[in-house]
């Protein structure tokens, strides 16, 4: 479900405070479309982390209205917000893996959540972990994992049940390049099924590895869009992706 | 590439999940804990404190009842002539009434027999011999009332003047009283260890919401609801109370065998009367099952409560 532009995510006016400090983002407003890849950039404690946990609904902001998938959530009761968040995947900065869960079942987790029958989990999810090189590491448990290996856990996690947007907080940050690219490969995949990108870095060479990439760019919380591609109503081009 | 998402089949449920394998998550209770045993020791406790009131009712119930239409008929005649014929006069009278179910004449033998080891045997025989009264026992068709009692009295001296009536159950009722507070407090300290129970348990729950607050952040974040979270923790909660209250039955039944045998020893008919029968013995084992839910709707209460602070 998109809202009425075709946007699957609005932001209008948003500003966000942690108590009585300054604000950390100001007056934020941006779309985002389906099916798009979006790179949002900035210096450390520009505020990347704080939009993203907007994003993925672990935060309400201070002022402002989003929207997503139709829906205002800011309003929306919190009882509906669990299925909200299903359709969200997020690989988050400092992994958070389930300590005492093998790597198998951290990949799972959003499957069984979502109440996925278990015979239907085992072979997708020995794919991922195929995938992502750690099918010898499925029993293993988070902390017997290099930062490399939990970083591909968390990005497995994230992506094993086909979200429909995919919020990834510097998700390369701690793989070898290689492997850098080759999990940027896997958004890329995801994102030409359908599922909408939202990668935060401040690697400026990860935003050349993806063609049609869409940039956002946050400077002491306020949002800049340097190629116009936030704007509401949107291009033609872009509303067209 | 697009293999890797091959899973567009799989029935992933957006509104409706399901909280089957989701319970692997929940770190599962160790006996190690300190939480079973607390239990254990409450439903123990809950258990001897139930059982000692549910013993109380049963000798307050069956004393009521064998006393419930009794009468002591004393005849009061010094002379022992006297007393034997006025005696019999009111044994006779008595018999006569329709209220009267049964008239027993206590043979002076038994009265001579228990008044021995107080007063000696040569203050009841021989010339110096005390004079003892005549005792009869009666029992009335019903329980006796106020105005029952009044009516035989008057029609009992209007034939024996020295004969006096009193209602067994006049002489323990102060008893009786006592039982019925014993009782209540039987019933309040069970109340209490049910909510000193819960306070444990709603601390025991609290205690590890706080050990596992990242394990609850990510999956409230994956998309799992409170429902589902709460149950990880009811899961476990009920596991220990579960161990802890079997446990807790086994020593609180325990006691109370041994304490119902104790005084089974005494041979005396009235504590006798308060033996737990099968439907008492029933509602102790009840108890633990009683505690599981508690413990367990307590640990939902207080996750759910927990949760609601967070997004």
């Amino acid at each position: 479900m998109t809202g009425e532009g075709g946007h699957i995510v609005q932001f209008d006016n948003v500003g966000l405070r942690y108590g009585t400090d300054r604000e950390v983002l100001s007056d934020v407003s941006f779309t985002l479309f389906p099916g798009s890849f979006y790179f949002l950039t900035g210096a450390s404690g520009a505020g990347k982390t704080s939009l993203l946990r907007l994003l993925y609904l672990a935060q309400r902001p201070s002022r402002g209205v989003i929207r997503m998938f139709g829906t205002d959530v800011i309003t929306v009761p919190r009882a509906r917000l669990p299925a909200f968040r299903r359709r969200i995947g997020v690989v988050f900065q400092d992994f958070r893996l389930v300590p005492h869960l093998s790597a198998f079942d951290n990949v799972a987790l959003p499957l069984r959540v979502s109440g996925v029958p278990e015979g239907e989990i085992r072979k997708p999810v020995a794919d991922m972990l195929t995938w992502v090189g750690l099918d010898q590491r499925a029993d293993a448990r988070p902390a017997t994992l290099s930062g490399g290996e939990q970083q591909r856990v968390a990005i497995a996690r994230a992506v094993i049940a086909r979200p429909e947007i995919l919020v990834a907080d510097e998700p390369t940050g701690n793989v070898d390049p290689e492997m850098a690219v080759k999990l940027l490969r896997l958004f890329e995949a995801l994102n030409r099924l359908g599922t909408t990108v939202v990668v935060a870095t401040h690697d400026v060479h990860l935003l050349r590895k993806v063609s049609d990439s869409l940039i956002m760019r946050l400077d002491r919380g306020r949002l800049s869009d340097p190629t116009g591609a936030l704007r509401y109503p949107p291009r033609p081009e872009v509303a067209a992706r | 590439m697009n293999a890797v998402f091959s899973i567009g089949s799989m029935a992933i449920r957006r509104n409706a999940p399901r909280f089957g394998a989701i319970d692997r998550l929940a770190p599962h209770s160790r006996l190690a804990g300190p939480m079973p045993w607390v239990i254990a020791i409450m439903i123990a406790l809950t258990v001897i404190a139930a059982g000692a009131g549910l013993a109380l009712r049963n000798l307050g119930t069956n004393a009521g009842a064998e006393i419930a239409g009794g009468l002591t008929v004393q005849i009061l005649e010094g002379a022992p002539a006297a007393r034997e014929r006025q005696a019999q006069a009111a044994v006779a009278h008595l018999r006569t009434r329709q209220d009267v179910a049964e008239v027993i004449r206590v043979p002076e033998k038994d009265l001579e027999a228990l008044l021995e080891p107080w007063l000696g045997r040569q203050m009841l025989t021989g010339d110096a011999a005390i004079p003892v009264p005549a005792l009869i026992d009666v029992r009335l068709q019903g329980p006796v009332t106020e105005r029952r009692l009044e009516e035989l009295r008057a029609s009992l001296k209007a034939l024996v003047p020295s004969a006096r009536i009193d209602a067994q159950a006049g002489w323990l009722g102060p008893v009786f009283d006592a039982l019925a507070s014993l009782q209540w407090l039987a019933l309040g300290l069970v109340a209490l260890l049910a909510a000193a129970s819960a306070a444990a348990v709603w601390l025991a729950a609290r205690s590890a919401l706080g050990g596992n607050r990242e394990t609850i952040e990510i999956i409230h974040l994956l998309g799992a609801t409170d429902r589902q979270i709460a149950r990880l923790f009811e899961r476990s909660i009920a596991f220990d109370a579960a161990i802890g209250g079997l446990a807790g039955l086994l020593l609180g039944a325990g006691a109370l065998w041994l304490l119902g045998s104790q005084f089974a020893r005494l041979g005396s008919g009235m504590v006798t009367g308060g033996a737990l029968g099968p439907a008492d013995w029933a509602l102790l084992v009840a108890i633990p099952i009683a505690g599981v839910m508690l413990a367990t709707l307590t640990a939902r209460l207080t996750v759910i409560g927990a949760l609601r602070r967070m997004l």
